[in-house]
Order: C-alpha cells, then structure tokens, then sequence
C-alpha cells in the first residue's frame, strides 16, 4: 500500500515513497575544479587525477523543525561585501565570517547536521576516508549549437564520390507514411554541453585536509575553476566508505 | 597556466635525488620489480634517447641492445620506483630525440664520449679561428 507522508513528518533520510532513486543525502562538500594533475600510489603506479579545492565554510542549517527539511549550507570562494546584499549580510555577520561567493545547500541526515558548527571550515577528513566511492556533479562545458557528428558522433558522409554540400549531415530523420512524423527523441544538431552531470562511484584518491585540497581519480565534469558538488556514493553501501 | 596548488603537488613528489643527465648519455637504471610478493631490483643500462619534460609526469627512453634486438624503456623519471640511476658515460649528441639509432647498429650506432672530445688535441687559437654554432666568434686574443 503507498501511503504519502507530508515531508514534516517522513523520517529523516529516509527513502522517499513513489521514488524510484533514493535522494543523495550522504555527506559531501562543494569544491572548485582547479584542474589535473597526477600522483605516485604507495605501489609506484600513476594515479591520475582531479584537484578540487574545497575550502568550504558551514554557513547555516535547515533543521526539519523549522525548515521541514534537514541540510547544510555551505559556502566556497569570497565575495565582496559591497556585492552582497543586506539580509544575506546578516547571515554572515551572524556566523562571523566573511561573505561567500557561491552558496550551495547539502541535503544531509540531521544527525550531521546537529553536529556541524556554523562559522567553521569543513573538515575534509570528517566527512571522507581516502579510498571512498563519490559521486561528483558539475556542469560541463557548454559547447554551443553543434551538429550532429560532434554532438552524437554520426559518422557523418564520404568526404568523395559525389557527396555534394552534405558531408556533416545526419542523413534521414524518418520514413515517408508509416509513421509519417519524425519520432521524439531523434538524435539531431542542438545545444550541446553547459549541462549538470554527474559521475558515479570514483575514488577518492587523496585529502589534503590542511589544504582543502581533494584529489579524485579521474576526470569530473566541468571546466577548470567551475564548482561542483562531491558527495558519498549513493549507489554504494555506507555511502561509498569502507565499513 | 598550472594552478598554484596543482604546482605544490607535483614539486612535491619531484625527485631531486636523481644524478642530471641528459639525451646520449649512457646510465644504468635500477628498477625496482614486484614479482608475486618479492621486490628485487633490475637494471636497466643503455643510451637517453629522448627526454620528455613535464613536472611529475616526466619520462626519459633508455635504449639498448639486448642478444641483437634492439629494446627501448620508458622511464617515469619521478617514480618511487626507480632506485638510482647511474651515470655510465656523457655522450656527445647534436639532437634532442636520437630516433636515428634505431636504423643503426654495431659500430655505426656507438656515439662519441664526452670525455673524449674533451681529451682531443687542442687546436692553436689564432684571431679568427673560433666558431660558434658555424659562424666566426668575434674575439680579440690577447698578446702573452
């Protein structure tokens, strides 16, 4: 039987009925892409990864009591004061420290959140172990109107034997009667990139916690100096950490 | 542009350690091998063909010839791998990358000692005599 429960009263962290994916409520940080570089693992082997800073500040908390709903707020990168407005201001005023210049909310369990403190830096080591599964999201880089064979990777036609003004085309988009309409979905030329993507299940492969530095194997998306998001791996047990 | 912190990171992990060497030069390379659970040490000895820089991901090849195949090794010149390298003997080379090796062998592909130039009868400085790069150093010499 489904029975829908008002958000107030749903456990905290607890599987949303009629949802076929559980949100990601395991901890995380937001952190700036600052590119990539690579590491020697203990054994000598190349580990090739991404840096994120995540010097990130615990700006406030939405607890279910008053907000409905449990989170943290976290904030990367500073802003000038003369750019912030008034109320935000007070915030910050509020929690002593100086204004932020991206402010992303992390739906967490209210457990985590109870503990955190506001005003202070995250601790990296807190909320992950070296060798943990995370999920990473960002968004790409946008690329513009693209055709098809960038954006789908159609093979496009030969460059010889008579091919004429068609050679990026994609070629048919459907049949003449049956069904006599292009079919939703068809792969075509379009806005290609600027999109939020995640990526499941990488490694952690170092945390530079005195640096705020995190290093991740392998690419994430976006570009360099863009933010995103790095939490526990959700389709992982025990959110990506080792029992 | 390297970010500042990505920068830290790889001079951290750059190893100073190393003797300097550079292309033509003959060196011994002592790798340190993983064979099921013991490590021992194997050395690698033959000519710098080619010396690719780039922060921690910097590598050099090592050729040799090995029964009469000719073998070339690419090293990761800041891998905790490597144990030591020694320096055999400094070649004297006129190119960055020596890929004309691989067309040569036995006598043709030995290349000259460094410290055999250096032992070559010096030839009498007189005005004029002097080049740089093929073009007449202008100097004056002084009488004794």
């Amino acid at each position: 039987m489904r029975v829908h429960l008002r958000a107030s009263v749903r456990a905290p962290g607890a599987r949303v009925l009629g949802r076929k994916h559980p949100m990601n409520q395991n901890p995380g940080t937001l952190g700036k892409k600052l590119g990539m570089t690579q590491i020697y693992a203990a054994d000598g082997n190349v580990v090739r990864c991404t840096v994120i800073d995540a010097n990130v500040t615990i700006i406030g908390k939405r607890t279910m009591e008053k907000d409905g709903y449990s989170a943290l707020v976290l904030g990367a990168g500073e802003r000038k004061e003369k750019h912030t407005n008034k109320a935000q201001l007070a915030t910050y005023k509020k929690a002593e420290i100086t204004p932020k210049k991206i402010v992303r909310e992390l739906r967490l369990a209210a457990e985590v959140v109870a503990k955190a403190e506001i005003g202070k830096k995250l601790d990296l080591t807190e909320v992950f172990a070296e060798g943990q599964f995370v999920d990473v999201q960002g968004v790409t880089r946008g690329r513009g109107y693209t055709g098809v064979m960038r954006r789908w990777n159609f093979s496009g036609f030969p460059g010889t034997h008579g091919t004429h003004e068609y050679r990026r085309h994609g070629g048919s988009i459907g049949t003449n009667m049956t069904p006599g309409r292009t079919l939703p979905g068809l792969r075509m030329p379009g806005h290609y990139g600027d999109e939020t993507v995640s990526v499941l299940n990488v490694k952690i492969a170092k945390i530079m916690s005195d640096e705020g530095l995190l290093l991740i194997e392998g690419g994430v998306p976006g570009a360099r100096n863009s933010y995103v998001t790095v939490r526990g791996a959700v389709k992982k047990k025990n959110g990506g950490k080792k029992a | 542009m390297l970010n500042a912190a990505i920068l830290a990171i790889e001079t951290a992990q750059l190893r100073t350690d190393l003797p300097a060497f550079r292309v033509g030069d003959t060196v011994k390379v002592h790798y340190k091998i993983v064979e099921g659970e013991k490590e021992r040490v194997q050395v690698f000895q033959g000519v710098v063909t080619k010396r690719h820089r780039g922060g921690a991901g910097a590598s050099f090849t090592v050729r040799k010839v090995s029964f009469g195949v000719g073998v070339e090794r690419i090293f990761l010149q800041h891998s905790p791998r490597i144990e030591r390298i020694e320096l055999v003997s400094r070649g004297v080379v006129r190119r960055a990358r020596l890929y004309y090796l691989r067309e040569l062998s036995g006598k043709a592909a030995r290349l000259r000692d460094e410290k055999d130039r250096l032992q070559a009868a010096p030839r009498a400085v007189t005005q004029g005599s002097l080049s740089l790069r093929g073009r007449p150093l202008r100097c004056s010499i002084a009488a004794p």
